[in-house]
């Protein structure tokens, strides 16, 4: 076996120095019964290139050369070459977390540059070292509130990302508060009115999300004021990170919770992603996940450190903010890289590219139905009512191998024949103009 | 030896000293206009953000570093440099399995139907990745004697969390959710954790002489309210409980379940099943046992395996055959526990994890596993004479010592973890299992070579007769690194978590 590193005669060696006949001596406290005596029943042990195979194989299985308007919570931008050529330097890819500071300054310091850059883009004070993703981070958030205030009350947007809710539904499910949802009104965004309403004092937090699900951009300090003048706290998750870039970051929030898979991360089929939770520095010793501070050594170095342990679960056991341990450094670093390549100036030019291609998509697809929400702040997503069903529709565009948008109906039952397109800085006009001709075919747009 | 003038230094025959290059923070090497980016030019007309936004509009995106390309490449090269990592050498944390992560893995991680597959393309467009999935999850469930399982968990206390949720959707479906989860004070501190979390009261258990659960003593405790054991096997000392299936019966008797943490399956893999021995449910670290990289911290994985009485809880969506030979994701489970992470949970790791074992097939997991065993014993026979062994149980993957015969010099066990990095290695687990006062918990994995081991071995024994002849040596580790031991209460007490620019 090529990842093995012994000969047969260097093992018979060692097991004569352990005073061992056979490898089964080592094996003896199992009970004979349990023992395999059979081998595994799984594929053969394969050559690389057999490995390689498979997986081209596996590849070719999947969409490949197609023009794709999918967005919903996971989005295609461009991720810079040295992205990868960095994040696979065995240093950073092959290293434990960073408990044994001396000798991991290098993923230390990354994650500081890390926490300052979140900070920076969604205007909170502090943030963590990375969640699992952005749907497990909301759920965090909420739970972090509810700790925070004391209450048992949450209010969460419909238009938050339908499985963040069904992710936070799952988690509130054995814990103490009960959620209740809030509605869009006409205009694409969460009903201001019945979100009044539905605050109390008992409210612990108000999540919502924006850009929200329908790409629509909330109106964040019209929501914060209905939050905060019940004493709730203000949760805004964040899906499509580079947004950070051109929209106004959410400063009146206590929580963010950001997904930071635009930043330079693959879309592989749904993960790993990278969620980050930012705040408020005043919440601090209540936001879960790993944290790391800058420091001094002996001689007056500056170092860093994973810093904040007696939060955590490995201290704390079951009175810990959170049970999470592995988080998603690698992917942080992605995020990192990609930051610092765009930069000040490029997030802002590249969240303008965004921006323009969406509206330029909208305009055009909307031609052939009806751009809902259409007065709305958006970024780079959409959602067109057509006449057809999206499942036909979307039937047509594959036969011109474009993958149309996201049916929401499952959903959003109101909203039948609705679909969520979203387009970025990779979606060329030539693409959009095909798109749009195909609907065009036999659409009989529903009056706008 | 106690007259020798000059104290005992140890001698390391595995590194020498080199200089790595000084590195500021990116935000303090940027300088306004370099940029490392070049956007196409826009092929369709521009967009007014005050238009578009209005009062959603952003005006400044802060104080984001701006560099040039070889200044980033260099910036984090230089980083790179300031770590310690497999690649570079033995890495022993014990529990963390830190074995070497295959490139090929890497290489088909990156295959562009593969990275660039969207969540929500199409099933018939999505086949590859399904399949991927799929024998994902065979093999995991043969190589665990289970009947079904999820991948969608995202790390192994994500998995903890998803199994007890199963336990107590089981438990309410049968009319009480129960009040208790049982948990050994050997295990690690996501456990209890995630008890809490699912609402379940915690109630610890003590460990008995031989570190294994006391299986009397457990008979007492388990009754009704019992919801399930949560229990690490091989334990946090490495040894395997080998009354596992009375353990399991004194449960089942009284309607309780077997949670197994897989922490420690590399010691397993392929030589028995837990699905055998009794377990109902058992989550497996990907990035531990089947080699995903630890990447400094994460992404990790998950899966949560299961006998067929939780199937019905499983996460949705979970993957099916059709009548077609297709595969689809059901939605359609009316008893499931609901989703524990938006999509399927992080793929990329699967498809890591499945070259894995791919590239081992049946006869090479086995060889893994007696590899591992073969070395931490190795190890434990070596070093036995020299740390104390406070649990002479038979060691599996892994052997704890305890730092008692240093302490007589005043020295800990990371005083001598922090010695171990002069000598070229990472330290190993410092200060865990809890129920050893001073622990040193060394995990060598499969992947060292017997040269690795002798260097290692030879560095713990110069350290133990440092500790004998000159512990200020030793308490006053490393002497090697870019900083030495850093001021983590003033860390602490007055944090300091983000770079500010310098006030004007």
């Amino acid at each position: 076996m090529r990842y093995l590193p012994k000969s047969p005669a260097e093992r018979a060696e060692m097991l004569r120095e352990i005073g061992a006949s056979s490898i089964d001596d080592l094996f003896s406290v199992i009970p004979e019964e349990y023992r395999l005596q059979r081998d595994l029943k799984i594929p053969r042990q394969m050559g690389e290139s057999e490995i390689v195979d498979h997986f081209k194989n596996a590849a070719a299985h999947n969409a490949v050369g197609y023009t794709s308007f999918l967005g919903a919570g996971v989005y295609r931008h461009y991720r810079p070459v040295i992205i990868d050529s960095l994040v696979q330097r065995g240093e950073f890819l092959t290293s434990y977390t960073p408990y044994q500071a001396e000798i991991t300054q290098g993923t230390l310091q990354a994650i500081f540059e890390f926490q300052t850059m979140i900070c920076e883009l969604t205007g909170m004070d502090i943030a963590n070292a990375s969640m699992y993703d952005g749907s497990t981070g909301a759920a965090e958030a909420v739970m972090m509130a509810v700790r925070i205030t004391g209450r048992d009350g949450v209010v969460v947007a419909r238009t938050v990302h339908p499985e963040y809710r069904e992710v936070m539904e799952t988690y509130s499910q054995h814990q103490e508060h009960s959620a209740q949802e809030v509605g869009y009104g006409a205009d694409g965004r969460v009903d201001l009115a019945a979100l009044d309403q539905a605050v109390t004092e008992k409210t612990a937090c108000v999540l919502v999300q924006s850009p929200n699900f329908f790409g629509i951009v909330e109106d964040i300090p019209a929501i914060a004021e209905i939050a905060h003048k019940k004493g709730a706290l203000l949760i805004v998750s964040i899906a499509e990170a580079v947004s950070l870039g051109i929209v106004r970051p959410p400063v009146e929030a206590d929580i963010v919770s950001l997904e930071a898979q635009s930043f330079g991360v693959a879309s592989s089929y749904g993960g790993p992603f990278c969620g980050v939770l930012a705040a408020k520095e005043t919440y601090l010793r209540q936001m879960p996940g790993r944290l790391v501070g800058e420091t001094k050594d002996k001689d007056g170095r500056r170092g860093f450190v994973l810093t904040l342990s007696t939060r955590e679960q490995h201290i704390r056991r079951e009175k810990a903010t959170s049970n999470i341990c592995t988080n998603q450094a690698l992917v942080a670093l992605m995020a990192t890289i990609f930051m610092t390549v765009y930069g000040r100036e490029g997030i802002k030019e590249l969240a303008l590219q965004n921006l323009a291609k969406a509206q330029y998509a909208a305009r055009k697809l909307g031609e052939s139905g009806k751009l809902l929400f259409a007065g709305s702040p958006r970024f780079n997503e959409f959602v067109i009512e057509t006449s057809e069903a999206p499942e036909q529709m979307n039937a047509r565009l594959l036969e011109n191998k474009i993958i149309g948008g996201v049916p929401l109906k499952k959903w959003y039952p109101e909203l039948g024949n609705a679909t969520l397109w979203c387009a970025t800085e990779l979606t060329a006009k030539e693409q959009i103009d095909q798109a749009a001709a195909v609907l065009a075919e036999t659409a009989v747009a529903t009056t706008a | 030896m106690a007259t020798t003038e000059q104290p005992f230094t140890g001698t390391p025959r595995k590194v020498t000293a080199h200089i790595t290059q000084n590195e500021k923070l990116s935000f303090e090497l940027s300088s306004p206009g370099k940029k490392a980016y070049k956007l196409p030019p826009l092929d369709v007309p521009e967009a007014d953000p005050a238009q578009v936004l209005g009062e959603a509009a952003r005006e400044s995106t802060g104080a984001l570093p701006e560099l040039s390309e070889i200044e980033i490449i260099r910036h984090f090269t230089r980083l790179s440099t300031w770590n310690y990592a497999i690649d570079l050498g033995m890495y022993p944390l014990g529990s963390c399995t830190m074995k070497y992560n295959p490139r090929v893995n890497e290489f088909v991680s990156r295959l562009e139907g593969i990275a660039e597959a969207h969540p929500y393309q199409p099933e018939p467009l999505a086949q590859g990745s399904l399949q991927i999935i799929k024998l994902l999850q065979d093999c995991l469930i043969e190589i665990t004697g289970m009947d079904a399982i999820t991948l969608q968990p995202a790390a192994g206390a994500h998995g903890e969390f998803t199994g007890i949720l199963l336990i107590r959707a089981y438990h309410k479906s049968k009319g009480n959710t129960r009040k208790n989860i049982l948990i050994p004070d050997s295990a690690h501190g996501t456990n209890p954790a995630t008890a809490a979390v699912c609402g379940y009261q915690v109630v610890n258990i003590k460990s008995n002489a031989q570190g294994g659960i006391d299986v009397a003593a457990l008979e007492q405790i388990v009754d009704e309210d019992t919801a399930a054991l949560m229990l690490t096997n091989p334990s946090t000392l490495g040894v395997f409980e080998n009354e596992i299936h009375k353990i399991a019966d004194i449960l089942h008797a009284k309607g309780a379940l077997l949670y197994m943490d897989g922490a420690n399956m590399n010691a397993l893999c392929g030589k028995t099943r837990p699905g055998d021995f009794g377990v109902d449910v058992m989550h497996l670290n990907l990035h531990k046992t089947f080699s995903t990289p630890h990447g400094g911290g994460g992404p990790g994985s998950g899966p949560v395996a299961c006998k067929k009485i939780l199937e019905p809880f499983l996460p949705v969506p979970v993957v099916e055959q059709g009548s077609d030979g297709q595969l689809h994701w059901n939605y359609d489970r009316p008893e499931s526990v609901g989703r524990v992470r938006a999509f399927y949970g992080n793929f990329g790791m699967f498809v890591r994890a499945l070259a894995y074992i791919l590239a081992n097939g049946p006869d090479g997991l086995r060889q893994t596993t007696e590899d591992a065993v073969l070395n931490a014993n190795y190890i434990r026979k070596k070093l036995e004479d020299v740390y104390e062994l406070p649990y002479k149980t038979p060691s599996m993957h892994e052997v704890v010592f305890s730092d008692r015969k240093q302490l007589k010099n005043g020295v800990k066990t990371g005083d001598i973890a922090k010695r171990l990095i002069d000598y070229g290695f990472h330290p190993y687990t410092v200060s865990f299992p809890l129920i050893v006062p001073g622990a040193l918990m060394i995990e060598p994995t499969e992947s060292e070579s017997r040269e690795e081991l002798d260097l290692f071995i030879d560095a713990m024994r110069q350290i133990a007769r440092e500790v004998e002849e000159n512990p200020q040596l030793v308490l006053n580790a490393p002497h090697s690194t870019r900083v030495s031991r850093l001021d983590e209460t003033t860390a602490a007490r007055k944090p300091v978590l983000r770079w500010k620019p310098k006030a004007e």
